[in-house]
């Protein structure tokens, strides 16, 4: 009888594959990112590496010595004091005292701040008080402290927001006045950032991260892009990340343009030098999990996209590796065995600069 | 939570513990890829790229240094003092180092 391995499904479940089954997976998860994203497939020794990881016996897998990397991360401190039934665990804390157990407690590289909400259009309401946190957490603190949020778009949209609901338009084919919408909402958003960061500069912040953009189509990347090119003219030394929401820009509005590139459609490898000639420091590229293959099937995926993405990309790339991007399991609580193998996979085969 | 100290016990430079921030820095200061910030730390530290995730050879380093440790060490630089060091060290300017010195009279 063929030796079985313990591995898990997108969604984290517990499943047993042969050492066949996870070569045939990985094979046919790279295969699927280089048909879509037109870009090459691993060789045959990286596939062979793959499967040396996928297969080790350990519970946990690490990088080999010598080959760290740094980790960003998004969402940052609320991870410890948010309680909104996500991610964060709700213990009682202030953001600094989440920020300084992240850097001396945990090992953090990197850490960022973030507002309960986090996206960029609620923090103007209370502007006054992340500049205070800002300041008395780089007081502080030692690892660079980034500024994170979301742009979200969507925000701008009615019912939350000033402008009509391109989803609503678009259903009566009103093609046009959803395009205009999602132009004012993109104005709007670029304004919005670059006015927080402002004054989160003015309060000691080492820069700032997007964290997903392009989760409301093109529009919200093309917003971005513009804030990023806003920021970077103003402050030569701003500290800038741009993190992407997923894998594929959906193209909402169409016909956006960046430096003479349509927007929609691009793919991480494509997405990684825009975000370079707005210029942003560090890019995050993101490939989503699929919860019905397995994970080899999704680490052969994800690491496929992200190796040509770190290879196109004329910045540092930090891949996205939360929940249920980067081969991780989209799963609230992800396993050990399946995030340790994922990372190590990141750092060896597809060459990341970090986390 | 598990799923960032998952990756920053596979993947990651252990922040202060050793030389994860410098690192991290010079990324994010000057778009360098990873080969070539470490390169660029290592050299200012005056050891090998293998060292900057060696707590060992970190600690003591950065007491010396005087650019921050996790532990308390009294009367040692901690947060902006020990930013300010670093800035030395690494031949940078950091943002709020800049905004406490413009504070004082």
């Amino acid at each position: 009888m063929a030796t079985e391995y313990k591995l898990r499904m997108g969604d984290g479940k517990r499943i047993f594959m042969t050492k066949e089954q996870i070569v045939a997976d990985l094979k046919e998860g790279m295969a699927d990112a280089a048909d879509l994203g037109e870009i090459p497939e691993l060789s045959e020794d990286e596939v062979d590496k793959l499967a040396d990881i996928v297969t080790m016996p350990s519970r946990m897998v690490g990088v080999e010595q010598g080959k760290e990397v740094p980790v960003t991360h998004d969402i940052g401190t609320i991870r410890i004091d948010g309680d909104q039934g996500n991610s964060g665990v709700g213990i009682p804390s202030s953001r600094l005292v989440g920020a300084m157990m992240h850097e001396r407690a945990f090992g953090a590289d990197t850490m960022e701040l973030g507002h309960i909400d986090y996206s960029y259009k609620p923090v103007k309401p209370v502007i006054a008080q992340e500049m205070q946190t800002m300041e008395v957490c780089q007081q502080n603190m030692i690892v660079p402290l980034l500024y994170g949020a979301m742009p979200n778009m969507g925000l701008y949209y009615t019912p939350d927001g000033p402008f009509p609901n391109p989803g609503d338009l678009m259903k009566a084919f009103k093609i046009q006045e959803a395009q205009e919408a999602m132009e004012h909402a993109a104005e709007h958003l670029t304004r919005d950032t670059v006015w927080i960061m402002q004054r989160l500069m003015s309060s000691g912040a080492d820069g700032v991260n997007f964290d997903t953009i392009g989760a409301a189509g093109d529009g919200d990347m093309f917003a971005s892009l513009h804030a990023i090119e806003a920021l970077r003219k103003q402050y030569p030394d701003i500290y800038i990340e741009a993190g992407m929401a997923g894998e594929l820009l959906l193209g909402l509005h169409g016909e956006m343009e960046y430096d003479g590139t349509v927007l929609a459609g691009l793919w991480p490898h494509q997405q990684a030098p825009l975000a370079a000639k707005a210029g942003a420091n560090v890019f995050g590229p993101v490939v989503n999990t699929n919860t019905s293959k397995s994970s080899p099937w999704n680490l052969g995926r994800a690491v496929t996209f992200i190796k040509a993405a770190v290879e196109a990309s004329p910045i540092p790339c930090h891949v996205n590796m939360g929940m249920g991007v980067g081969g991780i399991p989209m799963f609230e609580t992800p396993t050990i065995d399946a995030v340790s193998r994922a990372s190590k996979a990141m750092v060896e085969i597809a060459g990341v600069d970090g986390i | 939570m598990g799923m960032p100290i998952s990756h920053i016990m596979t993947s990651g430079m252990s922040g202060i513990r050793a030389a994860g921030d410098l690192v991290a820095r010079m990324q994010l200061a000057k778009n360098m890829r990873i080969g070539e910030a470490k390169d660029y730390v290592a050299k200012k530290l005056d050891v090998t790229t293998d060292d900057l995730s060696d707590e060992y050879v970190m600690r003591e380093l950065r007491e010396d240094l005087g650019i921050g440790v996790i532990t308390s060490v009294a009367g040692a630089p901690k947060g902006i003092a020990a930013k300010m060091n670093i800035e030395k060290l690494l031949g940078i300017d950091i943002n709020c180092c800049e905004k406490f010195r413009g504070q004082l009279k």
